[in-house]
């Protein structure tokens, strides 16, 4: 199939599905009061990106999310560093990350929140704890299965470790831990906007949808906000996406990639 | 053997070393290990052996919970698999529902939970569409990924043999997506648990996990909800132990 043909389906099915919508909405199928059509929430949607209430929210999530991902990030490679090139300290700590792990990290926000009250304090914790994860993992795994016959082909010729880490094993390692920092953003935006709904107060995109969601028709708004979540969720992925193909398209995790 | 004694050993002097400085700082938020401990047995399995130990607390909280994440799962699994299925069948399909499936995807899935209120109300069925909704994109996309690299050979070998579509599906196609599937799977696994705790957190749930979390936290009850907070994470460890343990021997 061309590009022109994939873009074209593409496109006809999203517009199949909001003249689908529409219709039902005409004919009272489905009332409007119980799910409007898709039309009415793109409008809103659209409405919403001019109104500053609405910006200062999504203001506030994109501020918890960048200092989160990024403490995330600062902590999550350096431990994935120490972890994947000191073996002693591996074996000292992977049995207490393998128990941390399985905890879903949403249980944890009534928890963080009576400790250190609502706010952006909270959020970015949430964030750092949940983002973590994936750069440390991604980070550790990138250092480890890296090929050894060069390394010792370097430690031959007299490099120290430190040289071989440099020249060796962090370049090999780098497009993975892409990807977890990929994992990461994406993590920390459903840490933002849950901590958000559950606060109900304040400023951010999920106290948006909270509140519109107490309100009485608060439906469109509802689905308009999740439309905006949807909207950031895709935006990071591709910007991080573009970014990771460009850096390490030489990498054969990329070349695998079909679309 | 020394491996998996060193594992453990690690473990039990981190916990040691939490008990002696939790005993020693007296900070409420951070009870020690044996106060956690001692709450969770107090509050999940201090119950009559005719009820195989389980309090009406376990089974008044746990179970609903539980039941409604595999539910959720259930479905997604069902839903999941069969969209993928199509979609990694037939290319003019995936174009037609990429956009689609990529927005949808996109989405935080917990930002679905306020949308399902709005439209089902506060309940179950809300929260089972939740954690199905949530859980079902890691499945579809990995089945997809799977159907569409079936070996040409073995569906050309199909069709000489004029082996029916149902053969082809059953015989070949789902046995060489299964290892995706399962992959997808066990990331569906965790997302349902996370949104199974989520739905259970909001204002206006009856019961739950979840639900224990939020009241204790109104009463201000910091070993239940450090309790609760270890019982999902031995859930979670359970599970997918569980998934990996099915998975080996389906894929042997």
């Amino acid at each position: 199939m061309t590009r022109t043909g994939r873009w074209l389906r593409g496109s006809a099915g999203l517009a199949a599905l909001v003249v689908t919508s529409q219709l039902l909405a005409i004919t009272g199928i489905v009332p409007r009061e119980f799910l409007p059509p898709a039309g009415e929430i793109l409008d809103r949607a659209a409405h919403l990106a001019g109104n500053r209430e609405f910006l200062v929210d999504l203001g506030a999530t994109l501020r918890a999310w960048a200092i989160g991902v990024a403490i995330a990030v600062g902590i999550g490679a350096t431990l994935g560093l120490l972890l994947g090139g000191i073996p002693a300290l591996n074996t000292a700590i992977r049995p207490v990350m393998e128990f941390l792990r399985p905890i879903p990290s949403v249980a944890l926000i009534p928890l963080v929140s009576l400790i250190l009250g609502a706010g952006l304090a909270t959020e970015a914790t949430l964030i750092v704890y949940a983002a973590t994860w994936p750069v440390l993992y991604n980070t550790m795994y990138g250092l480890l299965e890296v090929d050894p016959v060069p390394q010792e082909t370097l430690r031959v010729f007299g490099f120290g470790r430190v040289a071989v880490m440099w020249h060796v094993r962090l370049p090999a390692a780098a497009p993975f831990m892409a990807t977890g920092v990929r994992l990461a953003a994406v993590t920390a935006l459903i840490l933002a906007v849950s901590t958000e709904i559950l606060a109900g107060f304040g400023d951010g995109l999920g106290v948006f949808i909270a509140q519109a969601q107490q309100a009485a028709e608060g439906t469109t708004d509802v689905l308009a906000g999740t439309v905006w979540s949807g909207a950031l969720g895709l935006l990071i992925n591709a910007v991080l996406e573009r970014g990771e193909r460009r850096l390490f398209g030489w990498h054969v995790s990329q070349s695998g990639q079909q679309r | 053997m020394t491996a998996v004694l060193r594992r453990w050993i690690v473990v039990v002097f981190a916990v040691i070393g939490w008990e002696v400085v939790s005993r020693r700082a007296h900070d409420v938020f951070f009870p020690p290990p044996s106060t956690i401990v001692e709450r969770m047995y107090e509050l999940w399995v201090s119950g009559p052996a005719a009820h195989a130990w389980l309090t009406s607390d376990a089974i008044g909280n746990l179970l609903p919970s539980l039941a409604r994440m595999t539910a959720g799962l259930a479905a997604a699994l069902l839903v999941g698999a069969a969209l993928g299925l199509a979609i990694g069948r037939s290319e003019r399909l995936f174009a037609y529902l990429d956009p689609l499936l990529q927005f949808a995807r996109a989405i935080p899935p917990p930002t679905l939970v306020p949308v399902f209120i709005v439209l089902l109300h506060l309940g179950t069925p809300m929260q089972i569409t939740s954690i199905a909704f949530g859980a079902i994109w890691p499945i579809l996309l990995n089945t997809a990924d799977g159907a569409r690299s079936v070996d040409p050979v073995q569906m050309a070998t199909a069709q000489a043999f004029r082996l029916p579509a149902a053969d082809r599906l059953t015989r070949i196609i789902i046995p060489s997506a299964l290892p995706k599937i399962f992959a997808g799977l066990r990331l569906s696994l965790s997302l349902s648990l996370i949104l199974m705790v989520f739905s259970e957190l909001l204002p206006g749930t009856a019961n739950g996990i979840g639900f224990e979390l939020t009241d204790a936290q109104s009463r201000f009850d910091l070993p239940t909800m450090w309790s609760a907070i270890v019982l999902l994470g031995i859930l979670g460890y359970l599970l997918n132990t569980l998934v990996l343990a099915v998975e080996r021997r389906v894929l042997k």
